[in-house]
């Protein structure tokens, strides 16, 4: 029981570490971040004084990389949902180290994803007439609707099983960190001492929760291709697009996820907890979803391409030859097929093999995002040479802004609540530790001590 | 181990009994039936955000959409249909009067449009057995309009004369109606627009969408307030060639401001067409086919004058962009 302890313990520091240290390192980035982020304050500025003219967007190409932007970061939200929903309802064990890095993912994903949304208003000033005027019928309202649903249910999903890792934090701070934080584990353990009729509720909670959060999470990506898919635009004209999107979202939601653990890995010394097997779990996973998007892809060219209707033509010489062709081919080949091979070679089989898969994908995905948006509204439509869209510097530095609040989100995260779920790991560690056959009663009692010590 | 009801939630109902009362107890801290409630809270939370907009609706915010007239009836109380009849034997693109097409440069006179924004635009297709024709095409008030359909705040709506508008003070610039579009007749202020000074001493109104605001979609109008007042559209007064004609369906009658045609004679006889018919928006703008042969248009001269925008200089310093 002592060799137990002491596990429990040192996963305890590990846990509590980010908190009690904060090294120069981590305001360097910090710093970084916010000197992009401030740029990109710079930069909407810019856009706010003089308009949208300050974009590269036109009339015929009307939206363009803020738009791509929002579809990729809504769709890397979807991490948290897999991971966390996904692998629990499937009992997949191994997961539990990652769980809450998913979560904080899916809800910082969201929030920066909405904001884009609004970068891409031509009036920003005017976003609460989606409230007064809203109508039923339109995509854009389905996705209101839908995100903030979204972010409301991941936010609770990634709060509930929080709660009695909170529990900890308050009590081994207790009198040892500063007001505020106090003040903060306090309010948000809402009073959990880890009696048995609390793990119970929580348990159930878990369960309805994870149960709940998948079909918003697949309706959420459905509605949002549905913006696309409910115009009367060739290259969108698919009902495969709901379903083309949700296996993207989730797709570039491992990636960002593997991305994500290995920094966190190495800044914060996980590697006890999250192992290469978790890299190689999660990389198998996302060959596995390449080669569902390599299907999709096909099944969608070739529907388009057997028949060639009007725009098709002009739409598959796009892609494959002039305009996009660099974009599209990096995308087919270094996005879907080389994930796939990393995965199978046993000399990438490693964590750094999955990890340059992973950016690889995420580079892919939010190309694939772009040549969607942009290569379906370059589709002449009436007797008109086609037009041209390259973004502005305005739009490359909120596209960067974005990625710096990612990041910056994360990163104060990590400072704040516990990166991994300690009781859930506990659990799992000791339930593999215990001696074969012995009574499962056991677990909620040693976990009651957990919340519980430092009352 | 997971902690899903099976595999936590297994205590002994005695052990559950000696426990509960200290957390009742325990003010602050969270018993069952907190925490069930507290969860149940955040579901609430999720579950009427759908319900918002119609909350804030029956709040009475609801204004109707402004500065639409009543509209246009015949003299037994139908409401007027306003239709265009375009015939394209007609239309030479005025390579005729050699300048550029005057149906554009009225309307963009009449509404102060802003460079580039062609409401009405002359486009010069290629005719299946070589040669051009020219189409011009406002915007084609269907009558199944995708536009309307997906714009999420009602600022493009339709009307009961069966034109569609936009109320520039509502919209909200999210441009999802130009996605939609099928015949590319949507424009939007990206910028400050170049007009003249005296345009923005009007009253606005959608059916007229002066003065310009920024941030917002624009596009022809089908001018309901002129044909309320018994004016043409300024496109159908301009066009040398009379090739655009006006009228209304309800009464079955239109004219080109010289002619008078019944609409369902004139249509049926000389075998009208409307744009992407296969696509089911059901257009206002029926076409009939030629390519200006009643007004002697060799369909091998191809070619139009590119349109201009008459006050470019009075607006020296204002933005334009490209289309
Ligand atoms: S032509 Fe375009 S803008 Fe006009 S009603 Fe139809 S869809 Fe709307
Ligand atoms: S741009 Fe304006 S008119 Fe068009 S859909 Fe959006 S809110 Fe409606």
């Amino acid at each position: 029981m002592a060799a137990v302890s002491a596990w429990r313990g040192r996963l305890e520091e590990t846990a509590l570490a980010p908190i009690r240290r904060t090294g120069l390192r981590y305001w360097a980035l910090v710093a970084f971040l916010l000197a992009v982020l401030g740029w990109g304050a710079y930069a909407y500025w810019t856009q706010l004084r003089d308009g949208l003219v300050v974009t590269g967007m036109r009339d015929r190409i009307s939206w363009g990389l803020y738009i791509a932007t929002f579809v990729f970061f809504i769709g890397i939200s979807h991490a948290g949902t897999l991971i966390s929903a996904i692998l629990r309802v499937s009992q997949a064990r191994w997961r539990t180290p990652v769980t809450r890095m998913a979560e904080f993912i899916t809800v910082v994903a969201l929030v920066c994803g909405a904001s884009f949304v609004i970068i891409d208003l031509g009036r920003p000033d005017r976003v609460l007439n989606v409230f007064a005027y809203g109508r039923w019928q339109s995509p854009i309202i389905w996705d209101v609707l839908a995100i903030t649903t979204y972010l409301t249910a991941s936010i609770t999903y990634l709060f509930v099983p929080m709660i009695p890792d909170l529990a900890l934090f308050r009590d081994r701070l207790a009198g040892r960190t500063s007001r505020w934080r106090g003040w903060l584990y306090r309010a948000l353990a809402i009073g959990w001492d880890g009696t048995a009729a609390q793990w119970r509720s929580l348990g159930s909670a878990i369960g309805v929760l994870m149960i709940l959060i998948i079909p918003i999470a697949v309706s959420v990506h459905t509605v949002v291709s549905w913006i696309f898919a409910m115009t009367m635009r060739v290259p969108w004209n698919s009902a495969l697009f709901g379903a083309f999107f949700v296996a993207g979202a989730i797709f570039s939601g491992i990636a960002i996820l593997i991305i994500v653990m290995a920094i966190l890995r190495r800044g914060y010394h996980l590697d006890e907890y999250v192992t290469e097997k978790h890299f190689l779990y999660l990389g198998y996973l996302m060959a596995a979803f390449a080669a569902i998007m390599i299907y999709a892809n096909i099944s969608e060219l070739v529907t388009h391409g057997y028949k060639m209707e009007e725009g098709v033509e002009f739409h598959f010489r796009q892609l494959f030859l002039t305009q996009f062709g660099a974009l599209y081919w990096f995308y087919l080949l270094g996005g879907l097929v080389a994930p796939i091979v990393i995965a199978l070679l046993p000399w990438t089989r490693n964590v750094r093999g999955m990890v340059a898969a992973a950016l690889l994908v995420t580079m892919a995905m939010w190309i694939e995002r772009y040549v969607i948006v942009v290569s379906g509204l370059r589709v002449p439509l009436m007797a008109y040479p086609p037009a041209d869209y390259a973004p502005t510097w305005v739009e490359w530095s909120l596209l960067a802004a974005g990625l710096a609040l990612f990041a910056l989100l994360i990163t104060l995260f990590t400072k704040v609540f516990p990166i991994i779920a300690v009781w859930e790991v506990a659990e799992e560690g000791e339930a593999s530790t215990a001696a074969p056959g012995t009574d499962r009663r056991a677990v909620p009692e040693t976990m009651e001590l957990a919340g519980g010590t430092g009352r | 181990m997971d902690h899903d009801a099976t595999g936590r939630a297994i205590a002994e109902p005695g052990d559950r009994r000696t426990r509960e009362p200290g957390t009742a107890a325990g003010g602050p801290r969270l018993g069952r039936r907190r925490l069930l409630r507290l969860l149940g809270l955040g579901a609430l939370g999720v579950a009427p955000l759908p319900v918002l907009p119609e909350l804030i609706r029956a709040a009475g915010r609801d204004e109707p959409v402004q500065g639409t007239g009543d509209p246009a009836r015949t003299r037994d109380g139908r409401i007027r249909q306003w239709v265009m009849i375009i015939d394209l034997r007609s239309c030479d693109g005025c390579q005729s009067v050699g300048q550029p097409p005057r149906c554009t440069a009225a309307c963009i006179e009449g509404h102060f449009a802003p460079e580039p924004m062609e409401w009405i635009e002359v486009f010069e297709a290629d005719l299946p057995g070589g040669g051009t024709q020219f189409i011009p095409t406002p915007c084609q008030h269907c009558q199944n309009p995708p536009c309307v359909n997906v714009c999420p705040v009602a600022a493009t709506f339709s009307t009961p004369e069966g034109t569609v508008l936009i109320d520039q003070d509502r919209c909200i610039g999210c441009r999802i109606c130009m996605a939609s579009c099928p015949y590319d007749r949507r424009f939007f202020n990206w910028g400050d627009a170049p007009v003249p000074p005296e345009s923005l001493l009007a009253d606005y109104s959608p059916e007229h969408q002066v003065p310009v605001r920024r941030g917002t979609v624009m596009k022809c109008d089908f001018c309901p307030d002129m044909a309320r007042a018994g004016t043409l559209p300024y496109c159908i007064q301009a066009c040398p060639q009379r090739a655009l004609y006006y009228g209304d369906l309800e009464e079955d009658v239109a004219t080109n401001g010289r002619a008078l045609v019944s609409v369902s004679r004139f249509l049926a006889e000389n075998q009208a067409e409307r744009q992407k018919e296969e696509l089911g928006t059901k257009p206002r703008v029926y076409y009939i086919p030629g390519h200006g042969e009643a007004v002697g248009r060799d369909v091998f001269t191809p070619g139009r004058e590119p349109t201009e925008w008459p006050w470019m200089e009075r607006a020296a310093e204002a933005v334009t962009w490209q289309r």
